[in-house]
């Protein structure tokens, strides 16, 4: 017999779609039932609690959790956020139900051995209700108390050798594609470097001294599966400088219709034969590409690495040979003062151990961020209050006409006094030459 | 329910503290196909949707299984996944950036079984535990927030109308009948933990109230210049207000002038904005991070409002079935919705989709509004 009753959240369990009601109330079952005899460190039946706060919600349209208090693991600023519901008394196993952020691993792989240890202290120490996994990357865990912060960090450390992640004004977890452990497409190691920068940066991860959160986030090849473009306060987008490589009897099969288009993914619908110049020459954004005489060329001087053509024709076409990322800056969802994609800073960089030229540029854009930037001003809009000349400056970074889309509409440039011979001139001297 | 300590001693904080270990490393969960052919694949194909297989230059093939799953998720739902990958995976699994799990296997015999044991499983409410599907020219899993389950400031549920959205276009998380992929997104406030404004369809929870004053406990709860600092559009200024026959220290706001952003709430608790009959969804719709053919683009504002419909979010889900058809029936082949859009021109957007258009769509918000209204004589009637 359920705790709460949940009308409205009973509708959410039909329909073909993994039901999250069906789930809590499977979880609610075997906390009570708890056939392991598990010792549990929070209320057995705060399940039943998260889903009697959910309908109580569907009913007022409104949500009932409060802000967090000053909560978190000694010495870390970062990793627990405070969560305590408006309706302690209607629902005491969630009055006080904690988020921890659990740094995951590169590729977001598993092995059940690892997932399973992580799920017993979960279910032991806290409410065994968890995102897999959340916005940023981490594991998720959903609630549980202030004293059990300190034992949960201390299991994970000592037992899982696993840390937190990123919350608050700090470096956020970082977070990586499935890159070249299993993607053909991949122009560099994402996860390598991924856990290179998470390692080397642990204490901007733990300890806030930022002005607000500061993302990274790495894809391996511009199709951008990990949203860095968008999301990511520096994205490091793979990308390579010499030629698309082309097996021209691929080419050929793709033509004859022996291999489909797209690696399968037009299956559902019938589009007619494949049209390799209405489907590729056609659509390349750069008009790069002939097909001539049952080959295809390509003049790669003019291509911008857009990967279409490569994802109709992966067995045919494949990224270059000398590879490394582009990175780019400042992107953020629309809070505060509207949304940003990231811009072009570095256009091209080997991706290569220790990331030395890498480190140097995000060095720099912290050291004149955490100087320059306000309170909760995040990297983009730092840029756009002071300008990308400024962020080049900063960075030490050659302007090259890549930066832009377009040059400016306007001539109002900031002139420097050193680059126009001076500002100081003498009014008399000026006077002699015009009268008053 | 016995306290049980973990070893950690409360007034010797810094006893055999551990920190500053970083994550586990991630060629220690590889599976041994992965582990062997990292940097070195060949070419991937989509066998049918959900099913994927990657060759690499050894000749090795892995066949990944993608299933669709909440990211809300259990341990004993976790637990059956790895039962699952326990009995077919040798132990290995993996989540995508969309909240996708990946059952991978190194042989073609492997996949079938796989397929019918997780085809096999569900819920006692009746759906799947792990449909297959999410790959090529039709719909993924919808990457959301984490809306009234856990969240103090969101203006909409995010579980929920990700279910609903999901059951309206679930024949295409198992289909490619689209011109291209389609990503929906979620995000319950503007907060946009979720950064969903570059996505084909953003559902986004908005609040339309300003900010409640709770001005007894105001000056105790909040520092009012850091309150005043956060409004982007300097609505908020200081104020003393009488309250029980005390004078105290709080903030009044300019009510026409606040765009429901919700940032003062965020650092002021005594702001709330939420309200059941303000609050609700904003659609937006064309944005892409890919940057394939056309570069990356941001959502625009297709649906101003959208009244909150606990539980199933009908009129929502609703509009995004139209989008999708629309966008279905007219794109061409590898278009984004954007792309599309773009193509036929917005104009001609609304009325394929069949959406009324209102003043609420024009920008009006600082110097990118100008670059959004039309400086030509080139429309379509």
């Amino acid at each position: 017999m359920a705790k709460h009753e949940t009308p409205l959240l009973d509708q959410l369990e039909s329909g073909p779609w993994p039901s999250f009601v069906s789930d809590l109330k499977q979880e609610a079952a075997n906390r009570a039932a708890n056939p392991n005899n598990v010792e549990f460190q929070v209320a057995q039946d705060c399940v039943e609690d998260i889903l009697g706060v959910l309908e109580l919600s569907y009913k007022d349209g409104v949500t009932h959790w409060k802000h967090g208090g000053i909560v978190g693991v000694f010495g870390y600023g970062g990793g627990v956020i405070g969560r305590y519901c408006d309706q302690p008394e209607m629902f005491p196993g969630v009055a006080h139900f904690h988020t921890m952020r659990i740094n995951q691993p590169g590729g977001k792989y598993y092995t059940t051995e690892f997932l399973r240890k992580i799920c017993d202290l979960w279910e032991f120490r806290g409410s065994g209700v968890t995102n897999m996994h959340g916005s940023t990357g981490d594991i998720i865990f959903i609630g549980t108390s202030t004293p059990q912060l300190e034992e949960i960090f201390y299991e994970l450390t000592h037992n899982f050798d696993q840390d937190l992640g990123g919350s608050g004004s700090n470096l956020r977890t970082p977070s990586d594609c499935i890159g070249s452990s299993r993607c053909e497409w991949s122009c560099y190691d994402t996860q390598a470097i991924c856990y290179d920068l998470t390692q080397e940066y642990q204490d901007e991860l733990h300890r806030p001294a930022f002005p607000y959160k500061f993302k990274f986030k790495f894809d391996g090849c511009p199709n951008c599966c990990v949203a860095s473009i968008a999301r990511a306060d520096i994205s490091f987008v793979g990308t390579w400088r010499d030629d698309i490589k082309i097996d021209q009897e691929a080419v050929a099969g793709y033509v004859g219709g022996e291999f489909p288009p797209n690696g399968g993914s037009h299956s559902g619908r019938d589009w007619g034969p494949f049209d390799i110049e209405k489907e590729v020459v056609e659509l390349c954004p750069t008009k790069c590409m002939k097909y001539d005489g049952g080959k295809l060329l390509i003049n790669n001087k003019e291509c911008t690495r857009c990967m279409h053509c490569i994802n109709v024709m992966p067995r045919a076409l494949h990224i270059g040979d000398d590879r490394g990322c582009s990175m780019l800056v400042g992107a953020k969802a629309p809070i505060l003062d509207g949304a940003q994609m990231g811009s072009l800073l570095v256009p091209f960089v080997k991706v290569e151990e220790p990331y030395d030229e890498i480190k140097e540029v995000i060095e720099n854009i912290w050291d004149w961020w955490m100087e320059e930037g306000k309170n909760r001003e995040r990297l983009g809009e730092l840029i756009k209050r002071q300008g990308f000349q400024k962020l080049l400056e900063m960075t030490n970074i050659k302007p090259v006409a890549q930066h832009v889309k377009e040059p400016r509409h306007n001539p109002y440039i900031f002139w420097k006094e050193e680059e126009v011979g001076g500002w100081d001139r003498d009014i008399n001297e000026f006077r002699k030459k015009h009268l008053r | 329910m016995a306290f049980i300590s973990s070893g950690y001693n409360p007034d010797k904080p810094m006893e055999n503290r551990i920190t500053d270990i970083g994550p586990q490393k991630y060629d220690k969960f590889y599976p041994p196909v992965i582990a062997k052919n990292k940097g070195k694949w060949l070419y991937h194909e989509i066998i049918k949707p959900g099913v994927l297989v990657h060759v690499a230059e050894s000749g090795d093939e892995v066949y990944t299984v993608r299933c669709g799953g909440a990211r809300l998720m259990t341990v004993s739902h976790i637990r059956e996944i790895c039962d699952i990958a326990d009995k077919h995976c040798d132990g290995h699994v993996r989540f995508t950036t969309r909240n996708n799990i990946e059952f991978m296997v190194d042989d073609k015999a492997k996949v079938d079984p796989l397929i019918d044991d997780l085809h096999s499983r569900k819920f006692d409410g009746g759906s799947f535990k792990f449909p297959v599907g999410g790959t090529g020219a039709g719909v993924t899993n919808i990457i959301h927030t984490q809306g009234w389950i856990h969240c103090h400031t969101p203006a909409t549920d995010a579980s929920g109308p990700v279910k609903a959205t999901l059951d309206e276009l679930f024949e295409d998380f198992q289909n490619h009948r689209l011109p291209a992929q389609l990503r929906v997104s979620l995000a319950c406030c503007l907060n946009m933990c979720g950064a969903v404004h570059c996505s084909d369809i953003a559902i986004l929870g908005y609040h339309r109230k300003p900010p409640l004053l709770d001005h007894e406990y105001l000056d105790k709860m909040c520092e009012i210049p850091l309150a005043i600092a956060a409004c982007p559009t300097a609505a908020i200024k200081p104020a003393k207000v009488e309250v029980g026959g005390a004078t105290v220290k709080s903030v009044a706001v300019k009510n026409e002038r606040c765009m429901f952003c919700g940032n003062c709430y965020t650092m002021c608790p005594s702001m709330p904005l939420a309200d059941q009959e303000g609050d609700g969804i904003v659609i937006m719709a064309g944005g892409k991070v890919s940057n394939r053919i056309s570069t990356p683009k941001f959502s625009k504002v297709v649906v101003a409002f959208i009244p909150n419909e606990p539980p199933r979010w009908e009129s929502t889900t609703a509009c995004i079935k139209k989008i999708v058809e629309a966008y279905s029936a007219g794109a061409n082949k590898y278009e984004r919705l954007g792309d599309w859009a773009e193509r036929i021109g917005w104009e001609r957007f609304f009325e394929k989709c069949e959406l009324d258009f209102t003043h609420h769509l024009i920008d009006d918000f600082r110097d990118p509004a100008y670059y959004t209204w039309r400086q030509t004589t080139q429309f379509k009637f």
